[in-house]
C-alpha cells in the first residue's frame, strides 16, 4: 500500500449509519486521519479528490438506474473495494421490494410516481461488480471497521469471524433466550459481530449480521414452526435487514414460494 | 449569455445523505433555485405494511443512522396511541434519557464535524483539528459519552435494540447508568464551554421572518410529548397535524416539501425553532447561559442554529445527569397490551425537528398503513426560501465562493437527506 493510502467513502441507498460508524471511531478517527488521506468522503469533508483510490468503502445498495452505472466507475477507480453493511452486502431492508409489486410500492409512497426513477429490485454491490471484502452488519461494528483498515495499512488481508451469534452468547455467559424462555432467535444462523447484544436485552437475535458460515436454516425454521410460530411469521423474520442474502432468501422462498 | 449565471453544486458535503443545489440567475435576479434530493427512495411506508407492529421500531430506526432513536420514539408513541397504552412515569423518564443520548451524539457530530469548520473556512473537522486539536478532541469526547449512554440504554449507539412498543425489552441496571455520571459531569462543563465558543463565531446579519414550529409542553423542554406550537402562538393537537400541514411533491426531488395549510407557506423546525419557542423550559444551566450570550432570543437567523444546538447539548447533559442520579430500577420494563383494529399518530422532537408518524394496525397486530414525515422534508421549502433571500447578500462573490456561501447556509439546518427521502447537489446558473 502507498505511503499514505487514499481512502474514499461512497454512499448508495442506505441510512448513513455505516459511514457514521467511521465518525464514531472518535479519537481513533484523528489517528486514522494521520495515516490515510481521506480523498472522498462527502459526509465528512468538502474536499473532493478524484480517483483512483487505494481503498473504497461502499455503503448502500443499488436501487436506481444511475447508481447501477455509478458503481462501475467506483470499481474502476478503486484498488480495494470493501462493502460496509447489510445494504451493500445483501440489498438491505429496502430489498423487501424484491418480493413486492414495485409499481404499487411507488404509488403507495409517492403521489406522482412518474417523478421517481427507481429499479424494481434493491441489489447488493456484488451483483454488479467484483467486491474485495464484505463487512457485515446493520449497522457495522466500528471496531471491526477499524481493524480492517489497520490490516490493510499493515499489508494484511482483513478477516472477520464467520461463526454464529449463538457462540458469542455462550462466550458472554448469556442464558439462551430460546431454551430458557422460548423466545424465537436467529442467533444459531446469524454471523457474529454485533457482540450478541439482543439476548442480553431479553430478546431474540433478528439477524443484523446476515447468515453465518454454513447456517442450518431448515433445522431452525422447522424447530420454530414446531414450537407454534406461524410459517408466515418465520418467513417475515427471515425477510429482514439481510432478507435478500442468498441463504436467508432461499429458505424464506422455500417456505413461501414467491 | 450575458448576465446569465449558473451555480451547480452536484454533491452537497458535510450533510447526511445525498443532495444537490441548482441556482440560475439572470442579471442578478433568481430565475430558478432548487434544492434537489436525489437520495434513492427506499419506500419504508410501503414495506411496513403487513409487518408485525413489534418490528416497527427496529425497521423505522433504519431510515436514519444518525437519528434512529427519533424514529423509534415517534413510532412507538404512535403505536401506543393506537393500542391505548399508557406507559409508566419511569418508562417515560428512560425514554427522555435515551433521547438525551441521541441529541448529544447527533448535535455534537453536527457542531464539531459538520458545521464549525465553515466558520474557519476549513473543509473538514480533520483540517480544523490541525488548528484547534483540543477543541475537536473535546467535541469527539462529548460525542463518545453520548454514544455510551445510547449503548447503556439501547445496546448500541446506531440502531439500538432495546426500544419496544410499551416500553423497553429490559431496563438498564442502576450501575450501568451510575458509571456514566463522572464523565457526564465533565461533559456538562465542556458543553457550556462549547456554547461560549460557538457564540463567539462571526455570524452574518441575516434575520428571516419565518414561522417557527416545534412541540411545546407546559413543564418540560419538548421531546416525546406536547402539542405543536408555532411562533404565531397557535397550539395544534398532534392528531390535527395533517389538517394543518401538507406535503407536496416536486419533480426534482425524491423528498416531499411540507407547507402550512391552508396558506401554503413555509416553516422552520429544529433546534432554532425549539429554543425560540421553549427557551424558558431549558434546564436552569442552559437557560442562564442562553441569557448571558451576545445573541438575544428569539433569534430568526438560521446561522444561529449552531448556538441553539449547543444549548440543547447543555440541556441534554444536564437533564441526563438528573435522571441518572435519581434512577431506581423500575419493576416493570414494558406495559402489556392486546391487538385491536385502530390507528394512532405521534410527533416527537428528532435532533433535526418535528418527526410525525401515523400508523393503522389490524386486530392481528399487523401494520396496514404507515405515514412518516421527517423534519428535513418539512424544512426543505424553508431552506429554499432562505437561500433565495440569502443570494443577494453573496451574489458579488466568485462562483466557487458563492457555492460555498450557499452550502454554508444549507448546512445550518443540519439537513438529513437519508431521512427525507421520501427526499440534495448545488448548481447555480447565472444568466
Amino acid at each position: 500500500m502507498a505511503e499514505k493510502p487514499r481512502l474514499a467513502v461512497l454512499k448508495f441507498a442506505s441510512c448513513d449509519g455505516c459511514q457514521l460508524a467511521l465518525l464514531d471511531l472518535e479519537e481513533r478517527l484523528l489517528e486514522l486521519g494521520e495515516s490515510v488521506e481521506i480523498a472522498f468522503f462527502l459526509e465528512a469533508s468538502s474536499r473532493i479528490e478524484p480517483g483512483p483510490y487505494d481503498v473504497a468503502l461502499v455503503e448502500g445498495s443499488i436501487t436506481t438506474p444511475h447508481d447501477k452505472e455509478r458503481i462501475h466507475e467506483v470499481r474502476r477507480q478503486s484498488r480495494f473495494l470493501i462493502t460496509i453493511g447489510a445494504c451493500a452486502t445483501a440489498g438491505g431492508i429496502q430489498a423487501l421490494r424484491n418480493w413486492a409489486d414495485h409499481e404499487e410500492f411507488l404509488r403507495a409512497v409517492y403521489a406522482q410516481p412518474q417523478y421517481i426513477a427507481a429499479l424494481e429490485k434493491s441489489t447488493p454491490i456484488s451483483d454488479h461488480v467484483r467486491v474485495d471484502f464484505e463487512l457485515r452488519g446493520c449497522p457495522i461494528n466500528p471496531s471491526q471497521l477499524y481493524e480492517i483498515l489497520r490490516s490493510l495499512l499493515h499489508g494484511r488481508r482483513p478477516r472477520t469471524p464467520a461463526h454464529s451469534v449463538c457462540l458469542d452468547c455462550k462466550r458472554r455467559g448469556t442464558v439462551c433466550v430460546t431454551v430458557a424462555r422460548g423466545i424465537p432467535c436467529l442467533g444459531p444462523v446469524t454471523q457474529a459481530g454485533c457482540g450478541a447484544i439482543c439476548p442480553t436485552y431479553d430478546r431474540g437475535c433478528y439477524g443484523c449480521y446476515g447468515p453465518a458460515a454454513q447456517p442450518n436454516l431448515v433445522s431452525l425454521t422447522s424447530h420454530l414452526i414446531s414450537t407454534g410460530v406461524s410459517q408466515q411469521e418465520v418467513v417475515r423474520t427471515l425477510r429482514g435487514f439481510n432478507g435478500y442474502s442468498p441463504e436467508f432468501r432461499a429458505e424464506s422462498d422455500r417456505l413461501a414460494p414467491p | 449569455m450575458a448576465g446569465e449565471r449558473t451555480i451547480r453544486i452536484d454533491a452537497l458535503t458535510r450533510v447526511e445523505g445525498e443532495g444537490a443545489l441548482y441556482v440560475r440567475t439572470r442579471n442578478g435576479t433568481i430565475e430558478d433555485l432548487r434544492l434537489q434530493i436525489y437520495e434513492p427512495p427506499r419506500m419504508f411506508e410501503a414495506f411496513l405494511r403487513g409487518r408485525s407492529l413489534e418490528e416497527v421500531p427496529d425497521i423505522t430506526a433504519r431510515i436514519c443512522g444518525i437519528c434512529p432513536v427519533a424514529y423509534q420514539m415517534s413510532s412507538v408513541h404512535a403505536l401506543e396511541q393506537a393500542l391505548g397504552i399508557q406507559v409508566t412515569p419511569e418508562i417515560r423518564q428512560l425514554r427522555r434519557l435515551l433521547y438525551c443520548g441521541e441529541w448529544i451524539a447527533s448535535h455534537t457530530l453536527h457542531i464539531y464535524l459538520l458545521n464549525a469548520p465553515d466558520f474557519f473556512d476549513c473543509d473538514s473537522a480533520l483540517q480544523m483539528a490541525e488548528r484547534f486539536p483540543d477543541r475537536v478532541r473535546v467535541g469527539l469526547r462529548m460525542k463518545k459519552h453520548g454514544n455510551q449512554l445510547l449503548e447503556a440504554l439501547g445496546g448500541r449507539a446506531i440502531h439500538p435494540v432495546n426500544v419496544a412498543v410499551g416500553g423497553f425489552y429490559r431496563v438498564p441496571r442502576a450501575d450501568q447508568l451510575r458509571r456514566l455520571i463522572p464523565d457526564f459531569q465533565w461533559c456538562l462543563d465542556a458543553a457550556q464551554d462549547t456554547v461560549r465558543w460557538v457564540a463567539s463565531f462571526a455570524f452574518p446579519d441575516f434575520d428571516r421572518p419565518c414561522e417557527l414550529v416545534s412541540l411545546v409542553h407546559p413543564d418540560e423542554y419538548p421531546m416525546n410529548e406536547g402539542s405543536i406550537g408555532t411562533s404565531s402562538g397557535e397550539r395544534i393537537a398532534v392528531d390535527k397535524y395533517e389538517d394543518c400541514f401538507e406535503e407536496r411533491q416536486v419533480p426534482y426531488s425524491t423528498a416531499y416539501h411540507s407547507l402550512r395549510r391552508p396558506a401554503g407557506t413555509t416553516y422552520l423546525v429544529g433546534p432554532l425553532a425549539r429554543v425560540n419557542l421553549n427557551c424558558d423550559r431549558l434546564s436552569p444551566v442552559a437557560r442562564q447561559l442562553a441569557e448571558e450570550l451576545p445573541v438575544s432570543w428569539p433569534s430568526r437567523n438560521p446561522f444561529h442554529s449552531i448556538i441553539a444546538r449547543a444549548l440543547e447539548v447543555v440541556h441534554a447533559f444536564d437533564e441526563a445527569l438528573q435522571i441518572m442520579r435519581n434512577y431506581r430500577e423500575p419493576s416493570q420494563s414494558r406495559i402489556a397490551y392486546s391487538y385491536r383494529d385502530a390507528a394512532g399518530c405521534a410527533a416527537t422532537e428528532a435532533p433535526r425537528g418535528l418527526l410525525y408518524h401515523r400508523y393503522a394496525v389490524d386486530a392481528g397486530g399487523k401494520v396496514t398503513e404507515a405515514k412518516i414525515i421527517p423534519p428535513t422534508s418539512q424544512n426543505q421549502a424553508q431552506i429554499e426560501a432562505d437561500l433565495r433571500a440569502w443570494l443577494p447578500n453573496v451574489q458579488h462573490l466568485t462562483d466557487p465562493a458563492l457555492s460555498r456561501a450557499c452550502e454554508n447556509l444549507v448546512r445550518c439546518y443540519d439537513p438529513c437527506i437519508s431521512c427525507a427521502t421520501h427526499f440534495l447537489t448545488v448548481q447555480i446558473d447565472r444568466i
